[in-house]
């Protein structure tokens, strides 16, 4: 099944002015974690916060504890984020009880793996409250980032205000705007990605990413009851602008001779997601060939 | 097949495993065995403690009332710690959780583990030290009282081993899950634990050579999370090791998604 199982899906925006100018995209998670946090779902968020000044764009996973700090750390960053290291931190030298994770589908499957065989996580299990999935179709190294950004958009790193991927294309945003092929960026991705059968955080309460929906928007999952409340409760509190996700369905039309079907909204996401799911198959089977050990029942 | 034989069967990987009974969907909804429900006979279990810190015995304890669900679903028929039993019980029992290493010059403690294996039908080396050596590995001897006690090694060395619970300690829920999953029939859950599988013996070097070697870290970060000596860093996405504080409990490899990903298992947590 694609996606994974779901309650429901669709497209959502946050109205609130300051998580719209710097969020990714809808700004769903910035907004819902602001909100859980309100209400009291939550009491500590561990997302990943901006970098210093010696490593622009390096992530730094953290616990944040107040509004200001995860409004602070919105925005994507396309490297990796060690989110599962901090969260005995959370439990134990912050003392929280109520932890939302926000991480990609990797890391989302880790803290839930925790939840159920985490031998060195001694009276943490419980104190998961929230997961909020990012889809992912690939992450890169620091060093692969800097790469892409310094030796292809050629542009200095800390000059960078903002990065994307989208229609093909890898984008940073640096007083001007650069775009690069995103098959240039292909060869830096880190190697453990591509046994990953997971491009929509499939063991999420809430998952959520730019895929299938227009800039400024996203698309987003509810995958449990915790995760369905939580967001209905969002939506009546009127936090979200929403549209379903029939708006972008792909055009009917036939396409120009000689050109592929255009492919938006959730048939767009399902090609990606096959397209992910074939390649760590694919993957897992020469790894095997190859008498490497790789993860048991990693594909499904 | 009765219960025990299932697990027998799984613990020794035997080809033709046990036609599962359906696993429970949640472990939540498993609680000890009311009264009532009680047909089959609860699993003798003897605690046999080595040379170890009883700190995996605390952890045991930890679990708070929930420990009431653990010894009320087992027939606890030796631990010293928690029971008047001083020797193992005459003739066989189910299963005994070993926590500690074997001195090798303790005459005593060879006794014991051999005894052990002959009467369990299944030994689980419970924890770092019965399961890696852990921080036994650093012993040297010449220490007070017992100067010639130099050597322990985890009971692999001298028994066959059916399953292993890494870490230092363990933490209380995974003990909480091992022994409801091991009561009734989870053999799913256990699966991971078992001396053949993905699971099973796991040091923290096997996070290297399983996993980092083979290009399988995506740098998530849950071996420095569950690294009890924090000798676990993450730079540049990835996990740096500082070996000498590393005791080999194992609990980062076991915690790694990508040592094994119990898919059906966490599935069952989205409800």
């Amino acid at each position: 099944m694609p996606f994974g199982t779901y309650k429901e899906v669709m497209a959502l925006k946050a109205k609130d002015g300051k998580i719209a100018g710097v969020s990714q995209d809808g700004g769903v998670v910035t907004a819902l974690l602001c909100y859980a946090m309100d209400k009291g779902v939550i009491d500590g968020a561990l997302v990943a916060g901006k970098g210093d000044k010696e490593t622009p764009w390096l992530p730094k996973p953290i616990v944040a504890t107040t509004k200001e700090e995860i409004i602070a750390s919105a925005g994507t960053k396309y490297t990796i984020s060690p989110v599962v290291a901090v969260v005995k931190d959370a439990a134990r030298e912050y003392g929280l009880d109520k932890i939302a994770v926000v991480g990609t589908p990797c890391q989302i499957y880790a803290i839930q793996k925790m939840r159920l065989y985490g031998v060195g996580a001694r009276h943490v299990p419980d104190k998961i409250a929230l997961t909020l999935g990012i889809f992912c179709t690939e992450n890169f190294s620091y060093a692969g980032l800097r790469t892409i950004i310094e030796d292809h958009c050629k542009v200095p790193i800390d000059s960078v205000t903002k990065m994307e991927i989208g229609g093909g294309k890898f984008k940073v945003k640096a007083g001007k705007e650069v775009a690069i092929p995103i098959k240039e960026t292909h060869k830096y991705e880190q190697e453990g990605c591509h046994v990953c059968s997971d491009l929509t955080a499939e063991f999420a309460d809430i998952s959520t990413g730019s895929i299938g929906t227009p800039d400024g928007w996203s698309t987003v999952f509810t995958r449990s009851t915790k995760g369905k409340d939580l967001l209905a409760k969002a939506m009546a509190d009127g936090l979200f602008e929403k549209k379903s996700m029939d708006e972008f369905k792909s055009p009917t039309t036939p396409p120009a001779p000689g050109k592929k079907p255009i492919k938006t909204g959730l048939d767009l996401l399902e090609q990606m997601d096959k397209q992910k799911k074939d390649k760590a198959k694919k993957t897992f089977d020469e790894r095997k060939a190859l008498g490497l050990f790789v993860t048991p029942e990693i594909v499904y | 097949m009765g219960l025990l034989d299932q697990l027998k069967s799984l613990f020794g990987g035997a080809p033709k495993a046990a036609p599962e009974t359906k696993a429970p969907e949640t472990k939540k909804e498993v609680v000890a065995p009311k009264k009532e429900e009680v047909k089959v006979t609860k699993p003798k279990l003897a605690y046999v403690h080595l040379s170890g810190c009883t700190g995996c015995l605390v952890s045991l304890a930890d679990t708070y009332e929930k420990l009431l669900d653990i010894l009320g679903a087992v027939d606890m028929v030796y631990n010293l710690t928690l029971a008047d039993a001083r020797t193992l019980p005459e003739g066989k029992f189910d299963i005994a959780i070993v926590e500690g290493g074997v001195c090798l010059q303790d005459e005593e403690s060879v006794k014991l583990i051999k005894e052990t294996r002959e009467k369990a039908g299944l030994v689980v080396a419970y924890g770092g030290c019965a399961a890696t050596g852990n921080v036994l590995n650093f012993a040297r001897g010449g220490q007070w009282n017992q100067p010639q006690h130099e050597s322990y090694v985890p009971i692999n060395r001298l028994v066959k081993v059916d399953a292993y619970i890494p870490g230092c300690p363990p933490s209380p829920e995974v003990i909480y899950n091992f022994c409801i999953a091991a009561v009734t029939g989870d053999t799913e859950y256990l699966k991971p634990f078992m001396a053949s599988e993905a699971g099973g013996y796991h040091c923290g070097c096997d996070l290297n050579t399983r996993v980092i070697e083979n290009a399988l870290c995506i740098g998530c970060g849950t071996c420095a999370a569950s690294c009890p000596t924090r000798a676990i860093e993450m730079v540049y996405g990835r996990p740096s090791f500082n070996n000498i504080r590393c005791i080999k409990c194992g609990a980062c490899s076991f915690a790694c998604p990508r040592s094994f990903l119990p898919v059906n298992k966490i599935k069952s947590l989205l409800v």
